[in-house]
């Protein structure tokens, strides 16, 4: 059996940075980093733009085979763990080659979410979660005309950017009243609704796909109301799900994803568990939460490093916070901190400007006068100074009309400030 | 990996005057709109705040890219952004906590500071001193990798700032050097010899207190003779230099005679128990300056010995404090190359942890200080350039801020510290004017 200190189970930015971080503390130790995919490590976010062709698949790669060398870190590719044993400290691959661990980090990340729809079965339909999905996709555009983008969620609307792009029609077909409901309220998200019709994108909001079925050369989908459409791509983009299957019998814990502290352990002592595959605590919610998005994976990895390293410097998980940026016919969204809508009015605070006209937003949330959320849309503010601002609890008191006035302005002074 | 350069930004120094702003959006953007400026000059709270690229050691703004397209160059330490890999998603302007990394609208990208190879616009066009580039980096580059041509446990008292000084020079100055250490700290922490051994590694002699400038003419003068370039180097302390040392130093300044002379001056003779020197302050106490029922410490003023050289018109003499290693640096830099066609005169501050009494821990504060109060001031000359001040102080601390860290000023009264701040003063008013050319009785008057 293959022994080794640390074991690392997935090559995107949780694992990566996992990895940076034990190396930073630990020159020696041995690391084995195992990945389901054929390739050096990429970024599942980078894959709507392969899909469009701006980026080279070959060219996406966040490592190359030196920087594995030069940390001394054992990187083995087309290797999918089929059971973990925390007791026994081991790994079972899927061709039952055993590798044991003294410490053992899951960052499997999260797979596509397929809804329960009658047909979906029989068709076939695409998904955008990994590089053969994207080159897949990729190839598949030039053939079609029409194309139906299940999920109106961020993956769903990159696609469906990418594919009108490619001069195919598109639908898209949400359930919720609003696309992107998950990061923007109704009259944000109405304002890229506008920009998305108005580059000829079909968006069914409020609307539930009954049925597909094989039609002719192409599918045909049955909508809640009865409307039929037919089309020559599917892409299913309904939400992921973190990829848990491989821990049945394991004993370690999993509610919707792997329940972790706030050093990322889970409840078994030698596993820990970071990135979209991991359940933590929520920055405002208290509870656990699945924050599946990248600069929380980057985090996140990096705790489990040191605390598996045992860097004396590691600091407890601050708490996730929903956040992230969305770039779209050349506009730009960005969602930070949680809508009022979340939280319990109490002290809440609003202050919204819309120029639907001219595609500008901003939403500032504050409770208790900190900042609890920041939202916009072709509204130039620095997304990580804001997170910083929230992750702080910095006290607005003093300046909060300066805040609302010129959020930028003021928050590059608070930061300037308070953590130069 | 190494140390890098880095732009520092002093608040204190800028009035937002915009011209950093509009110097980049013109290096970078070939515009004049400072939106495209990657340093972002905030008000906040009647001053100005700062907004740009810190080049992190351990870059978030690397980590949050999906795509590759951002990475920290192992030589120059900047971060880069390639163009060709960048998708526009702006994950990275989410991982940056200090605005350095920011979409960039009428560009439709990202635009970051990349420190414009080394010469950063921004910088050049500060007219307040309020931006400055730090080349520290290449001390700890270059010289990190020289031999430290002293044998590891010298027996410096602990936080000895000496020590220091003579690793530092003799490693830039490097193994082709003979020297002179005449009797004081110096020698006796061990760089001269213990059980029949040398703790130097180049030849190294110990003259008399009399005579070190003299013997290292004759050592330069000899190799010069046989062929070989030499350098004749002397690790002095104050009284080796300003008292006892004083006619071979003078007579070897006047005859131009090719050496580097380096004035340690820790402010008496501490070596042999804490006399006062020549380049002991008004007020301090020392062993031959008591302090009790009628002595309150030193009762003349130092001579100001650097300047006495500089009479001497030496082919360089400069002060430098070990405080301000960069400025150090560049006067090692020119007073070795000075020294191999003339005179070359280096005055080096050196607080005293046990003569001066205070923790060995504080040093290089004790240092900063005398520097930020203008008790020390740092300047260079040379016959071309005439006097220029390197590292001028327009808005000093109180000197009360220097003295109260000494336990030797610690029985000064107020009439004693006006004093020296009156002395002070006429010694910041007479290196000013010899700065501007004034002449010296006008600047004094």
């Amino acid at each position: 059996m293959d022994q080794t200190h640390y074991l690392i189970v997935g090559a995107s930015h949780a694992a990566l940075s996992a990895l940076h971080a034990i190396r930073l503390h630990d020159a020696e130790g041995d690391i084995t980093v195992l990945t389901r995919d054929q390739s050096l490590p990429y970024s599942p976010t980078v894959l709507p733009y392969v899909v469009s062709g701006r980026s080279k698949p070959e060219r996406v790669f966040l490592r190359d085979e030196e920087y594995f060398a030069r940390l001394k870190v054992k990187y083995r590719c087309g290797v999918a763990v089929k059971r973990v044993s925390p007791e026994k400290g081991a790994v079972q691959l899927a061709d039952g080659e055993e590798i044991g661990f003294a410490k053992l980090l899951l960052a499997t990340g999260a797979a596509p979410v397929l809804p329960a729809i009658p047909g979906l079965a029989e068709v076939k339909f695409h998904v955008l979660r990994t590089m053969n999905d994207a080159i897949g996709l990729r190839e598949a555009v030039p053939k079609i005309k029409h194309a139906l983008v299940l999920g109106g969620g961020l993956i769903g609307m990159h696609a469906a950017e990418n594919l009108a792009k490619g001069f195919v029609q598109v639908t898209v077909v949400e359930l919720q009243r609003h696309v992107l409901s998950g990061y923007f309220d109704a009259d944000a998200s109405g304002i890229i609704e506008r920009i998305f019709a108005a580059k000829g994108v079909q968006l069914l909001t409020a609307s539930r796909l009954a049925g597909l079925a094989a039609h002719v050369d192409c599918w045909r989908a049955t909508l809640g109301d009865g409307t039929q459409l037919d089309a020559d791509l599917l892409l299913v983009a309904a939400g992921v799900a973190p990829v848990t299957d491989f821990l049945d019998g394991s004993g370690i814990q999993i509610d919707r994803g792997v329940l972790v502290d706030d050093w990322m352990r889970t409840n078994a002592g030698n596993v820990w568990a970071a990135g979209d595959v991991a359940q933590a605590r929520g920055f405002f919610e208290g509870e656990r939460i699945l924050n599946g998005i990248l600069p929380d994976a980057v985090g996140q990895g990096r705790i489990a490093g040191m605390a598996m390293a045992g860097d004396a410097g590691a600091k407890p998980y601050a708490g996730g916070v929903p956040l992230n940026t969305y770039a779209f016919f050349g506009q730009q969204a960005v969602s930070v901190g949680v809508q009022e809508t979340a939280l319990d009015p109490a002290g809440v605070e609003v202050h919204k400007q819309v120029d639907a006209e001219r595609a500008r937003y901003l939403k500032i949330v504050l409770r208790d006068g900190r900042l609890a959320g920041i939202f916009g849309i072709n509204w130039a503010f620095d997304p990580g100074v804001m997170w910083e601002l929230i992750l702080r609890r910095i006290d607005l008191g003093a300046v909060k009309q300066a805040f609302l006035a010129s959020p930028q302005q003021t928050a590059r002074g608070l930061m300037s400030k308070t953590w130069r | 990996m190494g140390a890098f350069e880095t732009i520092s930004f002093r608040p204190e120094h800028c009035d937002g005057c915009n011209d950093c702003m509009i110097a980049c959006a013109r290096a970078k953007e070939q515009s004049d709109d400072v939106l495209h400026s990657r340093i972002q000059i905030v008000p906040a709270e009647g001053g100005f705040e700062l907004a740009m690229c810190r080049q992190c050691g351990d870059p978030e703004c690397v980590h949050n890219c999906p795509a590759a397209a951002l990475s920290k160059d192992g030589e120059s330490g900047v971060i880069d952004w390639d163009a060709s890999k960048c998708v526009n998603c702006l994950l990275c302007t989410l991982g940056c906590t200090y605005g350095g990394i920011v979409y960039d609208a009428p560009a439709a990208r990202v635009i970051k500071c990349d420190l414009c190879d080394g010469h950063p616009a921004c910088v050049k066009a500060c007219t307040h001193g309020a931006l400055k580039f730090l080349t520290t980096a290449r001390i700890y580059n270059e010289v990190g990798n020289l031999e430290d041509l002293f044998v590891p446990g010298l027996a410096g008292c602990q936080g000895c700032n000496t020590e220091l000084i003579m690793r530092h020079a003799m490693r830039r100055i490097g193994p082709d050097a003979v020297v002179a250490t005449p009797p004081g700290c110096i020698p006796g922490m061990g760089s001269v010899g213990y059980n029949g051994l040398t703790g130097t590694k180049v030849p190294v002699f110990h003259p008399l207190l009399t005579n070190t400038a003299s013997m290292l003419t004759g050592v330069r003068r000899y190799y010069k003779r046989i062929g070989r370039n030499v350098k004749a180097v002397a690790l002095a302390g104050d009284g080796g230099t300003a008292d006892v040392g004083f006619q071979s130093l003078s007579g070897a300044a006047e005859r131009g005679e090719e050496m580097l002379f380096i004035c340690v001056d820790n402010e008496g003779y501490m070596n042999t128990g804490m006399q006062r020197s020549g380049c002991t302050p008004y007020g301090a106490w020392t062993s031959t300056t008591p302090v009790g029922e009628r002595g309150r410490g030193k009762t003349q003023d130092a001579k100001n010995l650097p300047l006495l050289m500089v009479m001497h018109h030496c082919a360089y003499v400069a002060t430098a404090s070990t405080a301000f290693m960069e400025d150090l640096y560049d006067k090692l830099d020119r007073a070795i190359a000075a020294s191999e066609h003339g005179f070359a005169y280096l005055h080096i501050y050196s607080p005293c942890t046990t003569g001066w009494r205070f923790p060995s821990d504080q040093n290089i504060e004790v240092a900063r200080k005398a520097v930020q109060t203008n008790f020390v001031l740092l300047w260079e000359f040379d016959p071309q350039g005439g006097l220029r001040l390197t590292h001028p102080v327009d808005d000093p601390f109180p000197l009360a801020e220097y003295v109260k860290e000494l336990g030797k000023y610690r029985h000064l009264s107020e009439e004693q510290i006006a004093h020296i701040e009156a002395s002070v003063a006429r010694n910041v008013s007479f290196v000013q004017g010899l700065a501007a050319g004034r002449p010296p009785t006008a600047a004094a008057a």
